[in-house]
């Protein structure tokens, strides 16, 4: 059908998979607005475009039955998926297409070994490094991204999953894959694939391992720091492969999810290794906690609340992931809408870690039409929060926990938090008085001008919105 | 190409990767997140070249499930950037609209 016309790692080639990774980089610098960030996503997909169909034209290529049916069933289940998929469930999207990335990367790395070794000749280390990298980073990656797809959609338990000694275990089983690394690099002459897949298998394990324990509010960093995985393991299957595309935009895949993850870690206050290896929230917590529902706080229901509202000069409602759960979004727009009415300021302030990744909440938000001109971030929200009449809080928790800031002893000391305990008055939706990911009790439920409102946030906000048209 | 020309390739993308996506603001992580990671099922591509030229059952196996995979991570990936980016880039509209549109959940 298709005449293959072009050498491999020829200059032709080369010069088209050139063209590729310089559409990624002007698509993702087209991404720094939200006006122009869809025709980045447009031009990147066109450079994906050029790589694939170069590459589909290299001179041998055969077998075009099968690579077909690859293509056809890839595209049909990726066609499928994303438009059935919620913008709630975009955290879960992400982390399964970034799963599949990697296992992607991993079967690569070991096809090129049973090439490698095949050929029955020296296996040049310039490759081999890379591929045995690429095959544990891409293992790791589809392993991990499961689990937090896994978590994600409450396929397991979100709770913090851990086994006594499990330290020990991932440093015995890390330990273990850098030792078979280094034999099979020493044996480069006749490398055993028995020991490769062995190596998979035991990075499949650690993948698991590590993510298991790691509770949803940690979610974004996990989610970030899988993703430079990914990329970086399409960078090394690109040294082995010697192919410029690769190479480039498994790097830029690695700079972005690297920048996101310490940004991440940044807004909560921990380094990554404290997030991964501390299973943060499984313990029963010291601070704070211990006998909650001993402690006294007020109960409003939705007129009250439609009240305290309506006569405030300004809002803020701060949105978390109980917002993404309930679906919550559409709903919390039409209060904001009849309080605009009414002449009532409303904001948004968005934590840098609300949801379960980055800008998590803002896509929610943007789904409701909200204007991204009303979405504060933490720092240019905070210093506006005692003039705030009253703060809405509407399915987040540790990030508004003063304790962050009052207790010293508390797991979340240091975390920067948005303010509302500030703010005149604070309404929270909560369905109960339960503490969040992080396991700790909110001393803001229990401050003087607090009033809870116990429902789902969904049914809540639609009531309040009623109410306030009735006034 | 040589080992140290990939390795220039390499520090350059680092660098170009940083400067580019520093900028993005945070409004955009979550596209930019699922942008990117449609960006890298470039693996694809070692999909391709693994069935392409391959002549071992084990091997056809490998490289067409890496070649699904990698499929799913692009066109998947594409996609649902291009729905999430098109509530950003959306002028205020009619409620009744979006309400319409929304699906159960």
């Amino acid at each position: 059908m298709i005449e293959a016309v072009l050498k491999p790692g020829g200059d032709a080639a080369t010069a088209l998979y050139i063209v590729a990774f310089s559409l990624f980089i002007i698509g993702i610098k087209q991404g720094t607005h939200p006006t122009t960030a869809k025709r980045g996503n447009l031009i990147a997909a066109a450079g994906m475009a050029v790589a694939v169909v170069t590459t589909l034209l290299l001179d041998g290529m055969g077998n075009w039955g099968l690579i077909a049916l690859g293509l056809g069933i890839g595209t049909a289940i990726g066609v499928i998926a994303s438009i059935r998929v919620q913008m709630t469930e975009m955290p879960q999207m992400v982390a399964l297409y970034n799963g599949v990335g990697g296992g992607a990367v991993a079967l690569i790395a070991w096809s090129e070994i049973r090439h490698g070794i095949s050929l029955g000749e020296d296996f040049p280390l310039d490759s081999l490094i890379p591929v045995i990298f690429a095959g544990i980073v891409g293992s790791v990656s589809f392993w991990g991204s499961n689990i937090a797809f896994a978590k994600l959609q409450d396929l397991i338990p979100t709770r913090p999953i851990a086994a006594p000694g499990q330290q020990v275990i991932n440093a015995v089983l890390l330990l273990a894959i850098i030792v078979i690394s280094v034999v099979l690099a020493v044996d480069h002459e006749s490398p055993s694939q028995g020991l490769f897949i062995l190596l998979l298998v035991l990075a499949a394990i650690l993948g698991n391992l590590v993510v298991l324990p790691i509770g949803g509010a940690d979610m974004p960093v996990v989610i970030s720091l899988l993703n430079a995985f990914t990329g970086l393991s399409a960078a090394a299957a690109g040294f082995a492969l010697d192919n410029v595309a690769l190479i480039v935009a498994g790097t830029l895949v690695g700079s972005s999810g690297t920048i996101l993850t310490m940004e991440m870690a940044t807004a909560m206050n921990r380094s990554v290794s404290n997030i991964l290896f501390s299973g943060f929230g499984g313990a029963p917590s010291g601070g704070g906690g211990g006998s909650t529902e001993e402690r006294p706080h007020v109960s409003i229901g939705a007129q009250d609340a439609a009240i305290k509202l309506a006569y405030a000069d300004s809002v803020v409602i701060v949105p978390g992931y109980g917002l993404a759960v309930a679906q919550a979004q559409h709903a919390i727009k039409e209060v904001a809408d009849e309080l605009e009415k009414r002449g009532v300021t409303v904001n948004y302030a968005i934590h840098p870690v609300a949801g379960r990744m980055p800008g998590h909440m803002n896509v929610l938000l943007a789904e409701a039409d909200v204007p991204y001109e009303n979405l504060k971030e933490m720092e240019e929200i905070n210093p506006e929060m005692p003039r705030t009449d009253v703060a809405v809080v509407v399915g987040a928790n540790d990030v508004t926990n003063p304790a962050a800031k009052n207790d010293p002893d508390s797991p979340i000391a240091g975390m920067p938090i948005i303010e509302v305990n500030e703010a005149q008055q604070v309404i929270v939706i909560k369905r109960s008085l339960s503490p969040g990911f992080a396991g700790i009790d909110n001393d803001l439920f229990y401050e003087p001008n607090t009033s809870m409102l116990f429902a789902d946030a969904k049914a809540a906000a639609a009531e309040i919105a009623a109410e306030i048209g009735n006034l | 190409m040589s080992l140290m020309t990939e390795i220039t390739i390499f520090v350059l993308a680092v660098f170009v990767g940083f400067e580019v996506i520093s900028k993005v603001p945070t409004t955009l992580h979550t596209p930019l997140m699922s942008q990117t990671n449609a960006i890298h099922g470039i693996v694809m591509l070692g999909g391709l070249i693994v069935v392409g030229f391959a002549n071992d059952g084990v091997e056809y196996v490998i490289g067409t499930i890496a070649i699904a995979f990698g499929a799913i991570n692009i066109v998947g990936g594409f996609m649902v950037t291009d729905r999430m980016l098109g509530m950003f880039s959306r002028k205020p509209r009619p409620k009744a609209d979006a309400e319409a549109k929304k699906g159960a959940g």
